[in-house]
């Protein structure tokens, strides 16, 4: 159980303007410039759930993930996890979460993973048995077998993520923070790590929490989604919610014989040329079915298919709507 | 412990990936403070006593000084190396697991090429102690042990500080460096010759003199105060001040954006 009330935190950082006379200026007289990283950020996620994270980039996204795992000591506002005040009761705290930041590693760069697999083991204090269990059903899910042998510095992006994952899940954490895990992966490993966070959401009942700008993780990992702005929680709620709130928009693409469409009142015409359209309506005024037999109507139409908002263009009118 | 040199091996194995440059740096270390050790002996060249104290003698303050100080930027190195830690986010991942933050930020780096310069001090020593003319009683003995120890510690609580401040700034924090590696090349005499002020300054202040210049004394003979024997112990008392301004640094820790 995790439940943030009313989190603050507030950055200081020195400004300080370009050239050399600034420079030296600096070096007598600073000015600092305080930045609301979160101003008032509140919510409950449930134990067992699979929660996606987003917002634009300095949002504050990160922040809270630090305050969540005991990094960082919030201005104001209560966090408890399990119980437990994060920033007090640390290595309490930390024993039963794991982390993976995707831009930083926590494996040895020089040795092979399998001897920072070992020093983990006694950093967290595994007992052996458990420790075999948890490698061997890493090692199959994520399909490590050789990769453990070689030097981390000699592995790719991909396998190295996997080996990242790995390492956060050896100790069987229940609540698992992922900071953007497939930012730079290809399809195959991005698939692959996907479907692994998945079992390991539905097998070991292991909470969730991700930030990602990939909205295909999103979309494929997780029911709940937080949206994060200047430092406040704007929306929280499920992806299809989401979607029925917001997307009423739909695209139309239709081939029909002749040059031009008629103009249509309530529809919009994007494109129109040999005949080939792309047509948005907004279901809110005007349904699909009666779009399509107004357009019938008026043409004749050789193919015809509608598709729904993405949830990147989701995204995007979201930011918009908040002007974040 | 047995996780410390868990993490020693791993560190070693680390910097044993590359053979040549770990055994160049380690005989570069080693043949550097020859330099500082010239100076010493041109000096003596001129003048035979330094404020009463015999070459041998000086020889004996050097080596000792040179060898706390190599043991501590080989085992306490990651507080010296901090800002970088803090940097490249792996304070953070130290914060995300369930062991001491000090005793991780002790493992999370150990420069073994810097016992090149232990190897030195220690030959300096082997020299210096037959030649000193001190009768080694077991008292003598327990002294020398003593004055390297704290003058690890202090070394190392030195490293702290800085640790402790680098949360707030990373600017201008070269003047730390006049009390550490500073402290190597001034610190090879006993530190009255500086003067009174000087000696109060690090008495007081810096507790270097509690493992230099007053154990000293009482190892060459100057003084038969018994008392000295045990400055070096006090010294340790200097690194409370020092945590406790690095967990106040560490409680106003912010992070860097990822």
């Amino acid at each position: 159980m995790i439940e943030l009330r009313h989190i603050r935190k507030e950055f200081r950082v020195a400004k300080r303007g370009s050239g050399f006379g600034q420079a030296v200026k600096a070096l007598f007289h600073k000015e600092y410039e305080t930045i609301h990283a979160l101003q008032d950020v509140s919510f409950t996620i449930g134990d067992g759930e699979m929660v996606g994270y987003i917002g634009p980039n300095g949002a504050g996204k990160s922040s809270t993930i630090k305050i969540m795992s005991g990094i960082l000591t919030p201005d104001g506002g209560t966090c408890r996890i399990n119980g437990r005040v994060p920033w007090k009761e640390r290595t309490a705290h930390v024993r039963e979460i794991g982390v993976v930041f995707g831009q930083r590693s926590q494996l040895w760069w020089d040795v092979p993973a399998a001897d920072s697999f070992d020093l983990i083991r006694d950093i967290y204090r595994i007992e052996d048995d458990a420790y075999r269990r948890t490698l061997a059903r890493l090692t199959e899910l994520l399909d490590l077998g050789e990769l453990l042998k070689t030097p981390v510095r000699q592995l790719s992006l991909g396998q190295r993520m996997r080996c990242e994952i790995a390492a956060s899940l050896l100790h069987s954490p229940k609540i698992l923070f992922l900071d953007e895990p497939t930012i730079g992966l290809d399809a195959v490993s991005k698939i692959a790590v996907r479907d692994f966070i998945r079992a390991i959401n539905r097998e070991n009942g292991t909470t969730v929490i991700l930030t990602t700008h990939d909205m295909q993780d999103i979309e494929a990992l997780t029911e709940r989604v937080l949206l994060i702005g200047r430092g406040r929680i704007l929306l929280d709620g499920s992806l299809s919610d989401l979607k029925a709130r917001h997307s009423t928009r739909r695209t139309i693409r239709v081939a029909y014989e002749g040059d031009r469409l008629p103009p249509f009142e309530q529809m919009k015409i994007l494109k129109d040329r040999d005949g080939h359209a792309e047509i948005t309506i907004d279901t809110a005024v005007l349904p699909v079915q009666e779009a399509i037999s107004l357009l019938a109507a008026k043409t004749e139409l050789r193919d015809l298919s509608v598709s729904e908002e993405t949830v990147e263009e989701l995204v995007v009118s979201l930011y918009q709507e908040f002007a974040i | 412990m047995k996780l410390y040199w868990k993490y020693a091996a791993i560190l070693l194995k680390s910097q044993m990936q590359y053979k040549a440059s770990f055994f160049m740096t380690a005989a570069g270390q080693f043949l550097v403070s020859f330099s500082a050790l010239l100076g010493v002996s041109f000096l003596f060249d001129r003048f035979h006593t330094v404020d009463g104290f015999t070459f041998s003698e000086v020889l004996i303050c050097f080596s000792i000084v040179l060898a706390a100080f190599s043991l501590s930027e080989c085992f306490a190195r990651g507080f010296d190396a901090f800002p970088r830690l803090i940097q490249s986010g792996k304070l953070d991942q130290i914060l995300t697991r369930p062991r001491g933050v000090v005793f991780q930020v002790l493992t999370s780096n150990m420069d073994f090429t810097r016992l090149g310069r232990l190897a030195q001090s220690i030959l300096v020593l082997c020299y210096a102690v037959p030649h000193s003319g001190i009768d080694w009683t077991a008292e003598k003995i327990l002294c020398a042990c003593l004055m390297l120890i704290g003058g690890a510690a202090v070394f190392s609580s030195l490293f702290v500080l800085y640790a402790g401040f680098s949360f707030f700034t990373i600017e201008g924090l070269e003047f730390m460096n006049i009390f550490t590696d500073g402290m190597r090349e001034f610190g090879a005499y006993p530190l009255s010759v500086y003067g009174g002020g000087v000696l109060k300054f690090f008495t007081f202040v810096i507790p270097v003199a509690l493992f230099q210049y007053y154990p000293l004394l009482y190892l060459t003979g100057k003084s038969q105060e018994r008392g000295f024997l045990f400055l070096p112990l006090l010294a340790f008392v200097f690194f409370l001040p020092c945590y406790a301004f690095f967990r106040f640094g560490l409680h106003h820790y912010q992070s860097t954006g990822s």
